[in-house]
């Protein structure tokens, strides 16, 4: 997956998790809680969907790198490294 | 007699009989095993089923939901035992754990109430109604009150201070008895916590209360229990209930199943939402684990029990509305401890109107008065002993009522009373702790994996995760490692 592809796969899963936000304004820079109403627990099920669809583990001691969507790409680009992006809410 | 009793005729205990294996046709294997179906039980079995894992729930009594439950009396009554009220972040997890169906009857409560010598107030029990008060009932200014709010909602679980509650509340309103007993008393009775407790299992409560007020299920406790029970179905966990277990069963530091009636079921992954004291010490065993680790466990304090009072108004009668939650006390200043004496002068009332069961067929109300309590005071006591005693309980409510709500006695045509005793009896809680354990429980629950490999807990527990919203979203932060360690293990086996 590329850079955008896995903002995409992020952006698909806050979509499953939170289905009532609107995703369209969000920037890549800013904490995604600033943007919108997530929550801790929202982003253990952020965690959970990432182990699910591409099978990568997260370490709690890491969760913070998930913050802004620019975080999530640096994190998982090495990690997603010839994956198909799974679109769920297309 | 107690009057459960005479319901299953043929039975020693008040519970049913059991007629028959209740394991009868289970697997040999699951990937989880799940000890226990209250909130956190069901909450941690749901989703790791629609995670994709076979999940065996298994429960020792005939009802599922364990504190969160209810009972039905002769002439129509139907009482709710924990449904007094949960902060706004239910609806949430109810949407995002169970269903939209679920989460779309999590609605607000109309009125607290606040009745005692000190002060006598109505509130919609959240930030800004509390600052309202705070300044002008209660004389504070208003940057007193807001810095106060600023510190409580910036608390968070990585950086404990060590101060107490009643230090936070010292450290703001120094000689405050009666600004102390409106912080401290609500949320003494929701989770049990006390002036001596850490300062941020007070502060991550409170703000959770106080971001948007108190909130209640429409349809009652069984209604909501019932709808679960539909969803874990369909999300493919298999329940069972009348399961008594009584081993995890280990070797070479890793649980690998449960024993109960006769049978040994194995799983990939035990979650037990049992008590923690019983799930390390009973389930696994002292054996299991080192000495010093025994010796820790056995010094987590236990959370106080409560007493309730249960009190059915008769078919036909009407109660005008009154409020929802009634915190009162006839004491003339605000005791932390004394909220838990066995002939304590603060309770709590819980009302409940035709409104709050709209599915009923017959429109009835219900009143349910509930104290903190603790075991000791009433382990001891004889059959008769334990009979007056709760006779006085159930006098002493109904005149406190009465004063408070004159005309409503005579309405009445159904009282009982539960003690730490029902609370111990129903759940299995060593002294009837209706919410865990102490603050320095938590690490223990949450670090169980690492003692016995593949063996969690899930259930309420130091203070924080505690409450129907606390069990419901511990159950999903234990499934989440839950989740995390099957996965691997699936890996390992492919
Ligand atoms: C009187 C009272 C009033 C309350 N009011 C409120 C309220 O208004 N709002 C709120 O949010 N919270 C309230 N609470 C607290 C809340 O009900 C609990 O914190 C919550 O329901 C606990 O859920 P749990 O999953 O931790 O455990 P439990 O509900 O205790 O569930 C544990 C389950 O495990 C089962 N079990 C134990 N051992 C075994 C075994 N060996 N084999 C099989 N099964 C086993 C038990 O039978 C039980 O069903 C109240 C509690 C009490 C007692």
């Amino acid at each position: 997956m590329t850079r955008d592809e896995i903002i995409l796969a992020v952006k698909d899963i806050i979509t499953t998790i939170a289905p009532d936000e609107d995703l369209d304004g969000l920037n890549n820079t800013d904490p995604l809680r600033d943007q919108i109403e997530l929550d801790s627990m929202d982003f253990l099920d952020i965690v959970m969907e990432l182990r699910k669809r591409y099978g990568v583990q997260v370490p709690e001691e890491e969760y913070g790198v998930l913050n802004t969507l620019d975080g999530c790409a640096d994190y998982l680009l090495p990690k997603l490294e010839g994956q198909e992006l799974k679109m769920v809410n297309a | 007699m107690d009057n459960r009793k005479k319901y299953y005729r043929g039975s020693t205990d008040g519970k049913a009989p059991f007629p028959r294996d209740p394991l009868a046709g289970a697997k040999d294997y699951y990937d989880l095993i799940v000890i226990g179906a209250g909130l956190a039980g069901m909450t941690a079995a749901n989703v790791l089923a629609r995670a994709g894992f076979s999940v065996l729930l298994t429960e020792q009594h005939y009802n599922y939901g364990g504190m969160a439950t209810w009972f039905k009396r002769p002439g129509g009554h139907i009482f709710d035992v924990s449904l007094h009220g949960f902060p706004v972040g239910m609806k949430k997890t109810c949407r995002k754990y169970w269903s939209k169906e679920l989460a779309d009857r999590v609605i607000p409560l109309d009125s607290v109430k606040f009745k005692n010598p000190q002060f006598d107030i109505e509130t919609s029990f959240d930030e800004v109604d509390f600052t309202r008060h705070l300044v002008e009932t209660f004389g504070l200014t208003r940057k007193n009150v807001d810095e106060f709010f600023a510190h409580v909602r910036g608390m968070n679980f990585y950086d404990d201070s060590g101060e107490t509650t009643g230090e936070l509340f010292e450290h703001h309103f120094p000689g405050r008895n009666d600004v102390h007993r409106l912080l401290m008393e609500p949320i003494s009775y929701a989770n049990g916590s006390s002036l001596a407790d850490p300062a941020i299992s007070y502060g991550i409560v409170f703000s959770n209360f106080m971001s948007k007020g108190v909130y209640t299920y429409v349809g009652g406790t069984d209604h909501m229990i019932g709808l679960m029970k539909k969803e874990l179905k369909q999300s493919g966990v298999e329940l069972r209930n009348r399961v008594q277990v009584e081993k995890i069963l280990v070797d070479s530091g890793r649980a690998y199943g449960i024993e109960a009636h006769g049978h040994k079921i194995e799983a990939g992954a035990v979650i037990s939402n049992a008590n923690l004291k019983s799930t390390i010490l009973n389930l696994v065993g002292p054996d299991k684990f080192d000495a010093e680790y025994v010796k820790e466990v056995e010094a987590i304090r236990l959370n106080n029990s409560s007493t309730q009072v249960y009190m059915g108004i008769r078919d036909g009668e009407e109660v005008p509305f009154e409020t929802d939650l009634l915190f009162t006390s006839t004491r003339e200043r605000f005791d932390s401890p004394a909220l838990c004496d066995m002939h304590g002068e603060s309770r709590t009332f819980s009302f409940y109107y035709p409104s709050g069961r709209p599915e009923a067929s017959n429109k009835r109300y219900t009143i349910v008065s509930s104290m903190n309590a603790h075991y000791a005071d009433w382990a001891d006591l004889t059959d008769e002993q334990y009979e007056t005693e709760k006779a006085k309980l159930n006098e002493d409510t109904l005149v406190a009522l009465e004063n408070l709500v004159p005309g409503t006695r005579a309405k009445i045509d159904h009282v009982e009373a539960a003690t730490p005793r029902t609370f111990k009896f129903y759940t299995q809680h060593q002294l009837g702790s209706s919410f865990g354990t102490k603050f320095e429980g938590l690490g223990y629950s949450m670090d169980l994996s690492k003692q016995i490999e593949g063996l969690y807990h899930a259930g309420s527990v130091g203070i924080i995760m505690s409450g129907w919203l606390g069990a419901a979203n511990y159950g999903v932060i234990t499934a989440n490692k839950v989740d995390s360690f099957l996965r691997d293990l699936a890996e390992l086996k492919a």
